[in-house]
């Protein structure tokens, strides 16, 4: 497989073919480079009262009718946000990655997904593991299925890795591919990761410590050598700070804490040889609403942004006060991603806004990851007239008092004996705000914890002959250039010689990708599809209801109504009172066990249609009339007038001369009127659709011109909401138009038509 | 375990000294104390491994991850850990004149070990930051498995 076809689907089985020969192209992340756009920058003086600067608008980007300040290069293949199409189908990428989270727990379906997501634009795709590995000692191998994540083996990762690398050129930027380096065995995860050209990774050794309670000595030790491999190959590490607001009781008082735990991960890393420019701290807004989360949350981004200026930001979006509606969470991550644009970001994370009711689905990576590119979009350039009230303000004085709260943590950190006394004593995770204290903080022991008493000292005559080793190596007595090269002595290690790294296929007969995608085979094999949220034929539905009734009565009434729909597992994934007692709105989801085999539809093709200028120009070479109305005694006149007028994209706007005559008109008028104006065509409206009195009107209309004499000469079109074009055709007249159809539609259609009667006379 | 402590914001307090700071002072004074609070700790990873650091020195030399536990267990068990994993690895390749992969293979087979305890002069006393650690192996450290969500916690 050399390259993607945009109309066929990814050859998953193609991609897990001869994987143990495949090494990645390369290793390290990538920025989005930015389309000769202006370059924005926090203002590293704090004096400066503008916050955001943009440095050189000769440089704007022109996209479509637009000039953008703020866009990175235009993707080769992509799709764009639905109002698109009123724009000339522009698709404006923001300046900063996007992420988004896709780990369904079988990686090979999470492919698909991470080329969907690719051409919405994500270019930082984040697999996360699965339950509990990072309590295993030593590295998973195989594809075994993941419970809330995947298992992160070699042989998931170069097949994922393998397939972005495609992906990447299918869509011409660079894709971004991160997991998780924490846990007991992050030296051996940093290596892989090195090996197999994995881009971003979470390390931190306080989320070890604090919430997956690994010995904090084992931790920190472990996380050095880890570090160091990450800085060799030029990975961007994030750290796990947010932890601390999703995991606090009131979220927005961990905010001194948080800069804390940032600090010591930036420090940490600097000291185990990771690149500033590399280190990216994992922000997010604390809290959300009904709060009045922007005054709290803007004055934390400004701080941590001026204390950590020589770093990079990774905003994420709020998860901690996330309910199971799906609105109301795309609303708090709009705000986040409006402070983003007020601030910064270097990447901006996305949460998938089902992540408060399920493990996400494909289709709200895709509403996530367009719900960042649409805000961006929308705010481009906002810094150009808005400036943050930096000084002499409730801003200025909170980002003060967040900087001094986290000196003064950081004063007792020392106070107390340092940082493992700190942990000891419940530091961390307390749910007031520094210096208040409510003994409710997560304590853990030096000697305690998963790994403890498995830190052993080194030798004097400690050697390790490889690359990118962090600390004491007594290279000395093995030569100068074992000195400067450790690996010199075995002949370069994997790093630099690649075909060394041993490739373990499967380990478990039964638990493995093979046997899984033996079960959906028809799936890939057949014209036979199944709809899917997760997984290929998981058959899982989504279906929204209102239930004039109460909250909990509804929901035990639309799980009743989901079985009566013929699905199972039926479960009410959301439920939101629209009145206590005049009714609720329900979610549910449940499972279709029938497939839909696509070659036995009966598809109508798609109607064909012509430019705007080739119109324009058939209709200024021969003008064309119409006379229109909305007929019976209907007065609806939205539809029709939606095709005709100018402001519409109606066919006025093509040149036709267009005479409407208005709602509830007679048969016998239009006639006339078409008869007078010598109109090349007719054109009814009928909305109403009882007793099938649309269908008797196109009737009538075609027997009463035969009447008159004219209908070899005119044009019969018929549109409205109920019409079926088949139906309507049947009834004598040339054409029906139903459902959203454009002004675009009819005039091809009546330029085409009126060529054929052209020519058949 | 001892109570965590308990206090009311004293914040207004606890700030007099830092009040006439300049924030440009503030930020400097937040780095200096991370750097302090980090020191001993970075201190302590230079000068000690574990056996996910050995057998990433393993994996880094060749080894698959099955042989790279296999070898480390071995190690563990012989109170070398001390010497480095790669370096018993090399210098048993080198002392028996055969190639790398071969002496890890032996040596994860339990194998070669008479030589090694000669070419390596025992030490198995191993401390970590004072305290003197219990030899535990990898296989003791049960995984807990958490619910729902993957390892991330909001990642």
């Amino acid at each position: 497989m050399d390259k993607l076809i945009p109309n066929e689907k990814l050859d998953i089985e193609n991609i897990l073919k001869d994987l143990k020969d495949y090494h990645p192209r390369r290793r390290n992340w990538i920025w989005r480079s930015s389309e000769g756009g202006t370059t924005s920058h926090i203002s590293s003086d704090s004096k400066d009262a503008i916050y955001r600067v943009f440095s050189d608008h000769s440089k704007a980007t022109k996209i479509g009718k637009f000039t953008y300040l703020e866009t990175s290069k235009k993707l080769s293949s992509s799709v764009p946000l639905p109002a698109a199409h009123y724009f000339d189908n522009i698709d404006p990428q923001p300046s900063c990655s996007i992420t988004t989270e896709i780990a369904s727990g079988r990686f090979e379906d999470d492919i698909r997904r991470m080329r969907m997501a690719a051409w919405h634009g994500a270019d930082h795709l984040m697999v996360i593991r699965t339950a509990g590995q990072s309590h295993m000692e030593g590295l998973i191998e195989g594809t075994p299925q993941g419970i809330g994540g995947v298992p992160i083996t070699r042989k998931q990762i170069r097949a994922q890795r393998k397939a972005l690398d495609l992906i990447e050129d299918e869509v011409g930027r660079p894709i971004n591919y991160h997991s998780y380096i924490s846990g007991v065995a992050g030296p051996e995860m940093a290596v892989m990761f090195a090996e197999e050209g994995v881009n971003g990774a979470h390390q931190d050794p306080q989320y070890n410590v604090i919430y997956r309670n690994i010995n904090m000595i084992r931790s920190f030790v472990d996380a050095a050598v880890a570090k160091k491999m990450i800085a060799w190959a030029g990975i961007a590490q994030i750290d796990g700070a947010h932890n601390a607001n999703a995991t606090a009781r009131e979220a927005w008082k961990v905010m001194p804490e948080l800069m804390v735990q940032h600090g010591i991960n930036c420090i940490f890393s600097v000291k185990s040889g990771i690149k500033k420019e590399n280190i990216c701290l994992s922000t997010v807004p604390p809290t959300a609403p009904p709060a009045p989360c922007m005054r709290m949350d803007l004055p934390y981004a400004v701080a941590l942004r001026e204390v950590f200026k020589e770093y990079k930001m990774r905003a994420q979006q709020n998860t901690k006060y996330m309910s199971s509606s799906t609105r109301e969470a795309t609303v708090s991550h709009t705000l986040n991603l409006l402070i983003s644009e007020l601030t910064s970001a270097d990447i901006q994370s996305t949460i998938t806004p089902d992540e408060g009711r399920n493990v996400p689905w494909h289709i709200y990576n895709m509403e996530g990851t367009d719900t960042a590119k649409q805000a961006f979009a929308g705010m481009d350039g906002l810094g150009t007239m808005l400036e943050i009230k930096r000084h002499n303000s409730e801003l200025g004085d909170k980002v003060r008092e967040l900087k001094e709260r986290a000196v003064l943590f950081l004063e007792e950190m020392i106070e107390k004996g340092g940082y493992f006394k700190a942990v000891e004593k419940g530091f961390f995770v307390d749910s007031g705000e520094y210096p208040e204290r409510n003994g409710d903080g997560i304590s853990r022991k030096i000697d305690g914890g998963i790994g403890a008493g498995t830190v052993y000292e080194r030798d004097q005559d400690y050697m390790a002959p490889v690359t990118a080793h962090f600390g004491y190596n007594n290279l000395a007595p093995f030569g100068k250039e074992a000195v400067n090269n450790p690996s010199s002595l075995i002949g370069g290690s994997t790093f630099e010689a690649p075909d060394k790294i041993i490739f373990i296929d499967e380990l478990d007969e039964e638990d493995n990708v093979n046997v899984r995608m033996e079960r959906t085979k028809e799936l890939r094999n057949s014209s036979k599809i199944m709809p899917e949220m997760e997984w290929q034929g998981d058959g899982i539905v989504q279906t929204t209801m209102f239930l004039p009734t109460d909250k909990r009565t509804a929901s035990f009434a639309a799980i009743e109504i989901g079985k009566k729909m013929g699905l199972t597992d039926v479960e009410v994934i959301h439920v939101e009172v629209m009145h206590p007692a005049e009714g609720t709105r329900v979610e549910i989801k449940g499972r279709v066990d029938f497939t839909i085999d696509t070659a036995k539809l009966d598809i109508p093709p798609e109607p064909e249609v012509m430019t705007e200028d080739e119109i324009r120009s058939i209709i200024k070479e021969k003008p064309m009339t119409i006379v229109a109305g909305t007929v019976g005694s209907d007065e609806h006149s939205v539809g029709l007038r939606e095709i005709i007028d100018i402001k519409h994209g109606g066919i006025e706007g093509f040149g036709i001369d267009c005479h409407y005559l208005g709602t509830s008109v007679p048969l016998e008028k239009l006639i006339d009127a078409a008869i007078e104006t010598n109109a090349d065509a007719i054109l009814i409206s009928t909305i109403i659709s009882h007793d099938d009195i649309h269908y008797k009107s196109m009737k009538d209309l075609h027997n009463l011109c035969i009447e008159k004499g004219i209908r070899d000469k005119i044009i019969l079109v018929a549109g409205g909401t109920q019409v079926s074009p088949e139906i309507a055709a049947k009834q004598g007249i040339d054409a029906g138009f139903g459902r959203s159809t454009k002004g675009i539609n009819v005039a091809t259609f009546l330029v085409k038509r009126r060529k054929e009667i052209k020519e058949s006379n | 375990m001892e109570r965590a402590m308990e206090r009311r914001d004293d914040y207004l307090k606890r700030r007099e000294h830092l009040k006439d700071l300049t924030e440009e002072q503030l930020e400097a004074r937040f780095w200096e104390l991370t750097e302090k609070l980090m020191d001993p700790v970075i201190k302590l990873a230079e000068t000690h491994t574990s056996p996910s650091i050995e057998r990433s020195v393993l994996l880094r030399m060749g080894f698959s991850s099955l042989e790279s536990t296999a070898i480390v267990q071995q190690v563990l068990d012989h109170g070398l850990i001390g010497k480095g994993a790669g370096h018993i690895v090399y210098k048993t390749a080198k002392t028996k004149g055969i190639k790398i992969r071969e002496a890890g293979l032996q040596l994860a087979e339990g194998k070669l070990w008479d030589e090694v305890d000669i070419l390596f002069e025992k030490n198995p006393t191993v401390r970590a930051n004072g305290l003197v650690v219990r030899k535990l192996t990898a296989w003791q450290c049960t995984p807990s498995r958490s619910p729902q969500l993957g390892d991330r916690s909001n990642g």
